[in-house]
């Protein structure tokens, strides 16, 4: 049975809280996020995927979090935790991932200020940028196995490893978002639906981004400077 | 920025057999496809579970199809006690995994969370589809790891990967720690027994892939709810299904990864010589272990029952769910209390992420911990409590129709109250000191999730089958498979309990080597027996799902005249799930014998113009569109 | 159909509750100091759940019969509920809930709050797949140094280290053998991985883990033979992992221990086979 479509001047009554656009009992509206008008095609709200990798945060940080914790615990738990010397190219590794947050933010702005040419110039250089962190975490990596410290060494240099390989996977997927939106500048963009999905994944994306940078720093320093 | 929105190209539907049912992003497909991998781990983990009662019941017995297929793990088809330890395991993790999380969320959540919502599909349909198909494949790898045990040839391949980890070949049919792997036992590799090498690294890896193809899903689920709902859907106006898909998916999101960190870090004790949990000077099986020093065995615990806690309140929430929205119909009558029915939800989810203490008591973390763990876990018997309050409440003054999904949803609540309850026993410290690792503990978690749970999604099935399928199922068929199966279920595991008190421990393979438990021979055997029937009964429903498929009644769109948008679109509802149009919600979902209206139902569609007499007969509540009286 | 569930959901309750009450399936007897406290806390849990459960299905039992559609013009009740009695009956099973958590301490915090009372016996426990070694500290009180290194599991099961003066009067042995009436700290580890101390008898059950050394304490109180179980899954032979506890009268207990470990040992195989298990 389909709903009956009625004028909309017999949907709003505020007392008892009928028919959208106002709001029930408890405060809440009455509309749908992205709900659609009578009779028009559904709606695409781009807050689906703001939402969608603020969600995708909280999980991916559940992971780290429960990695952190057992970082401490087993700090406490044997007689071997000996930390290992920080490989000095991790200070590069931060400096670059801290840069490749400002100039992703210059990218989102470029684009809400209908700059596309400044979107996607900057949007690139932070691929680069983020290219260059994996790269020196792979340098930092190689630094540590030259001087015989391994994954089973000790403990923290297990968690060293792993935190890295943890992160730069989830960095890893970010740049390949990048790279995808790096693409779609290229490509023909015609109506307002596509524009608006553009601009939120690009400020989806640049969330994400922040994340990643935000992340790295908290794990540089409970590897480095905690304890 | 501004919110704007735009007009949707949409998409026509799929064409092809591969696109519309095998790499489909229709969620109502995805939805099946989820549901007919629950149907099919639900059946391996019963034959799992009949062939642990007989060696159980009858020692020595010798089964011919294990003769055959498994000739190292049970010699002339007489079961080994490790084995026996595999099935357990594998059942465990079958069902706590590959059905309790699948069917009652990704199957049932997936077809029809859009639809009650008004939405035409999830908020991503290339995650939804990937979900499923990541799931499928921790399923393959866990079914691997039972072939790596079984079978000399591939465990051998295996066993090339790595001597220690990833030996396989034991006879068993998979890994034997239990669904829970304990570290060390889980850690050490075939040093530790028959099932440890390729069994649980395969176990590992495939519970892995689960938890990625599990976040996928819920990330679906979360942002659909709160970003798709349609026109005058408001929060408080959901369906109670919906609250529980979304409060399941909440629960999922963060606790999947902490199970994702621990079994990472299982891994690569076992492969990359390191020591999270496997503390040093370790001496097994005749020989010292040199490679480990320092980890802590309880770090895991810890890891695997942050998971663990929150994952049983996943696997039951999305039942509750179903009971609240199936006894509504059926009893033409409100829910009682819809309000506190979706704090209650809440309650339980939220206070599910403090409680994981309770598994530990005894297990050498702080006794002061435990203490304040003990009185967290009673507190979650609270809003358990209200829900069941408020269920009998919707029974109460009711007009019910026995409908086959209506017996399963009764049941439910039955079963739930008698599950639940043992909470109280063994929720408190100082009981734990004889129930921990009893048969009281494995009576109380079967009632509420291998009862309690599966309940819910019979009930389900029975409820959405003819919108899925257009088909009514044999209301004949349904009924004999509910009385069965319910007094099958309390005949199984209500002398569980009695086990439990004469002190049986759990996860033994035979009962035979002590004294204190010769008084229990005749309740295994009738509890075998009452197993027996009951998984056996459950032919009555495969076979009524397939023949209803193409011989049940054909179904009308509103066959049940219940009120949520599901039944307001086709059966089977269009790609689109709406037909291009876009339903307006005027009311909250359970108006049931709404004083002056003309039918006994009011779809949430419905406009307002209705005679509504708020005062006549009533009492206060919430009202029916949200409002407060 | 409603007067054949609500029949059927009270003949079951019925059942379950006769299942208890028969007393035919029911703890052993209690042998220690604070087990028949467990048994009381027990048993008021048990009557709190048992009221719960009969009358939560009673009362299904009953609105599945009584409101059944008896296919009349009668609607059903237009209600959304009731507040007041949403708050009522909250507030209600939080008391009672709680209450019972509060009260299910006690026992609990008796025995871990608080370290082992001074004049206790000591014995370490050291668990294996699928063993249990008890080592004794001997005449001198003090127990002689173990090291992983030097243990075999035949000659040597806790890798006892003879040149330690200590180890000289200390036995190992496969029983454990523990005063009535007097404190027994139990010092658990393992050797491989955990396990778990289990004597339904005693009301007490710890896991042993491995890289830990766990300090437990209690007082048996009733002298005999018991079975020793293993509660927490080791590996394939798990099920048979077993030993015995003897709790000896103080004489038996305080001339056994003073023994030199070779007589040690035959002498708790002598007391093992005069003490009989209780009548199950």
């Amino acid at each position: 049975m389909a709903a009956t479509v009625t004028g909309t001047d017999r949907l709003i009554d505020a007392t008892m809280g009928g028919g959208p656009g106002s709001r029930d009992g408890n405060g809440f509206h009455k509309n749908g996020g992205g709900g659609a008008e009578d009779g028009h095609p559904l709606r695409f709200s781009p807050a689906r995927y703001r939402i969608g990798v603020w969600v995708a945060i909280s999980s991916i940080l559940m992971l780290f979090v429960a990695l952190s914790s057992s970082y401490i615990v087993r700090s406490a738990s044997g007689d071997d935790w000996r930390p290992i010397v920080m490989p000095k190219v991790l200070w590069f590794s931060t400096a670059v991932i801290l840069v490749s947050s400002f100039t992703m933010e210059v990218s989102r702005r470029s684009l809400k200020a209908f700059n596309d040419a400044g979107y996607g110039r900057w949007l690139a250089i932070t691929l680069i940028l983020g290219l260059g962190f994996l790269v020196s975490q792979l340098l930092a990596w190689r630094q540590l196995v030259r001087q015989g410290v391994y994954m089973s060494s000790n403990p923290h240099s297990s968690f060293f490893y792993l935190f890295t390989a943890a992160h730069g996977l989830h960095l890893f997927g970010g740049i390949l978002a990048l790279g995808y939106l790096v693409l779609r500048t290229t490509r023909k963009r015609d109506t307002v639906e596509s524009e608006l999905k553009r601009l939120g994944a690009a400020e989806a994306a640049t969330i994400y981004w922040h994340f990643m940078d935000g992340l790295w720093v908290a794990l540089f320093l409970l590897l480095f400077f905690w304890k | 920025m501004a919110e704007t929105h735009a007009e949707v190209h949409r998409h026509p539907a799929p064409t092809g057999f591969i696109r519309k049912y095998i790499f489909s992003l229709d969620h109502k497909v995805i939805g099946i496809q989820y549901i007919l991998l629950a149907l099919t781990a639900v059946l391996v983990g019963m034959i799992m579970s009949v062939l642990m009662r007989v060696n159980l019941s009858w020692p020595g017995s010798h089964i011919k199809i294990l003769e055959t297929l498994f000739p190292t793990g049970a010699p002339g088809g007489v079961m080994s006690a490790e084995f026996y330890l595999s099935l357990v395991t594998m059942h465990g993790t079958i069902m706590v995994f590959f059905v309790l999380t699948t069917a009652p969320q990704g199957g049932f959540g997936n077809y029809f969370l859009p639809i009650q919502i008004g939405a035409e599909d999830m908020a991503f349909p290339v995650l939804n589809m990937m979900s499923f198909w990541v799931t499928l494949v921790g399923f393959l790898v866990l079914l691997t790891a039972i072939f790596a045990e079984g079978n000399q040839a591939i465990g051998a391949w295996f066993a090339k990967l790595g001597e220690s980890a990833w030996a396989g070949g034991s006879g068993t049919v998979g890994p034997i720690g239990g669904w829970t792997g304990y570290a060390p036992l889980s850690a050490l590799g075939k040093v530790a027994g028959p099932g440890q090498g390729a069994g649980v690294s395969l176990w590992i890896i495939s519970i892995a892939i689960f938890c990625v193809g599990s976040l996928l899903g819920a990330l679906n689920f979360i942002t659909t709810l709160l970003n798709m709902r349609t026109r005058g859907m408001s929060l408080m106006r959901m369906p109670l299904t919906c609250w529980a898909w979304f409060t399941t998916a909440v629960l999922a999101l963060l606790s999947f990864p902490v199970l994702l960190g621990g079994g990472i870090l299982l891994l690569l004790d076992r492969i990359a010589g390191t020591s999270f949990f496997v503390p040093g000077n370790l001496y097994v099986s005749g020989s010292l272990v040199p490679l480990h020093n320092g980890g802590s065995p309880l770090l895991w615990q810890h890891l695997f029952w942050f998971f663990g806690h929150p994952e049983v309140y996943i696997a039951i929430l999305p039942g509750m769910g179903a009971t609240s929205h199936i006894l509504s119909t059926f009893a033409r009558k409100p829910i009682f209390g819809y309000r506190a029915m979706v704090f209650a939800i809440f309650a339980i989810g939220m206070l599910g992420f403090f409680v994981w203490g309770h598994h530990m008591f005894i297990s050498g973390m702080s006794p002061y911990s435990a203490v304040a763990f003990s009185i967290l876990t009673l507190s979650i018997g609270v809003p358990s409590a209200i829900k069941t309050f408020n269920w009998l409440g919707t029974l109460w003054g009711a007009k019910i129709r026995f409908t086959t999904p209506m017996l399963f949803a009764i049941g439910f609540v039955s079963v739930f109250v008698a599950g639940g309850i043992t909470g109280l026993v063994l929720g408190q410290t100082s009981l734990d000191f004889f129930f921990h690792d009893t048969y009281f503990v494995t009576a109380h978690f079967h009632l509420v999730m291998g009862v309690a749970s599966i309940f819910g999604m019979f009930a389900a099935t029975y409820f959405w089958f003819p919108k899925m399928f257009g088909r009514m199922m044999n209301e004949t068929l349904g009924k004999l498979h509910f009385w069965i199966t319910f007094l099958g279920v309390y005949a199984i595991f209500v002398p569980f309990h009695a086990m439990g008190m004469l002190g049986m421990p759990r996860r033994y393979a035979q009962f035979n080597e002590y004294e204190f438990l010769k008084n229990s021979k005749g309740l295994v055997t009738f509890v075998t027996v009452a197993a027996i029937i009951t998984v056996a009964i459950q032919i009555v429903f495969y076979f009524n799902l397939v023949w209803s498929l193409f011989w049940g009644k054909k179904a009308s769109d509103n066959p049940w005249e219940a009120t949520t948008l599901e039944w307001t679109t086709a059966t089977p509802p269009p790609h689109d799930n709406f037909a291009g149009h876009v339903p307006v919600v005027y009311r909250g979902p359970y108006e049931f014998s709404v004083p002056g209206a003309p039918n006994d139902y009011v779809m949430q569609t419905e406009p307002e113009g209705i005679e509504v007499s708020t005062r006549l007969g009533e009492i206060s509540g919430n009202g029916g569109d949200g409002h407060r009286h | 159909m409603g007067r054949l569930l609500g029949i059927a959901i009270w003949i079951i309750t019925a059942a379950s509750v006769w299942m208890f009450v028969s007393g035919r399936w029911w703890f052993p007897e209690a042998i220690s100091e604070h087990g028949p406290r467990v048994d009381s806390q027990f048993m008021i849990t048990i009557v709190v759940v048992g009221i719960a459960f009969a009358s939560a299905q009673i009362g299904l039992g009953w609105v599945v019969w009584k409101y059944r559609d008896r296919a009349d013009s009668q609607r059903a009740t237009y209600s959304h509920g009731n507040n007041r009695l949403e708050i009522v009956w909250t507030v209600v099973t939080a008391v009672i809930f709680i209450s019972l958590a509060i009260m299910g301490q006690r026992v609990w915090a008796s025995l871990h709050l608080h370290s082992a009372p001074p004049g206790s016996y000591t014995v370490e426990v050291v668990a294996q797949q699928f063993a249990w070694n008890f080592h004794y500290s001997g005449k001198d009180g003090a127990f002689g140094r173990t090291d992983p290194q030097l243990i075999d599991d035949t000659t040597n099961p806790v890798g006892l280290d003879d040149t330690d003066p200590n180890a000289k009067d200390d036995a190992v042995g496969a029983t454990l053998v523990i005063p009535a009436n007097r404190p027994t700290e139990l010092i658990l580890r393992s050797k491989d991985v955990t396990h778990s101390f289990w004597v339904p008898q005693l009301r007490f059950k710890q896991d042993l883990v491995p890289g830990m050394a766990i300090h437990v304490h209690f007082t048996a109180i009733k002298v005999g033979k018991y079975e020793l179980a293993c509660a927490e899954l080791c590996g394939m032979n798990h099920y048979k992992m077993k030993s015995f506890m003897l709790v000896l009268p103080e004489n038996e207990f305080n001339d056994l221990v003073l023994l030199p470990p070779n007589e040690f040992q035959t002498r708790k195989d002598e007391l093992l086979n005069k003490y009989q298990l209780p009548n199950y």
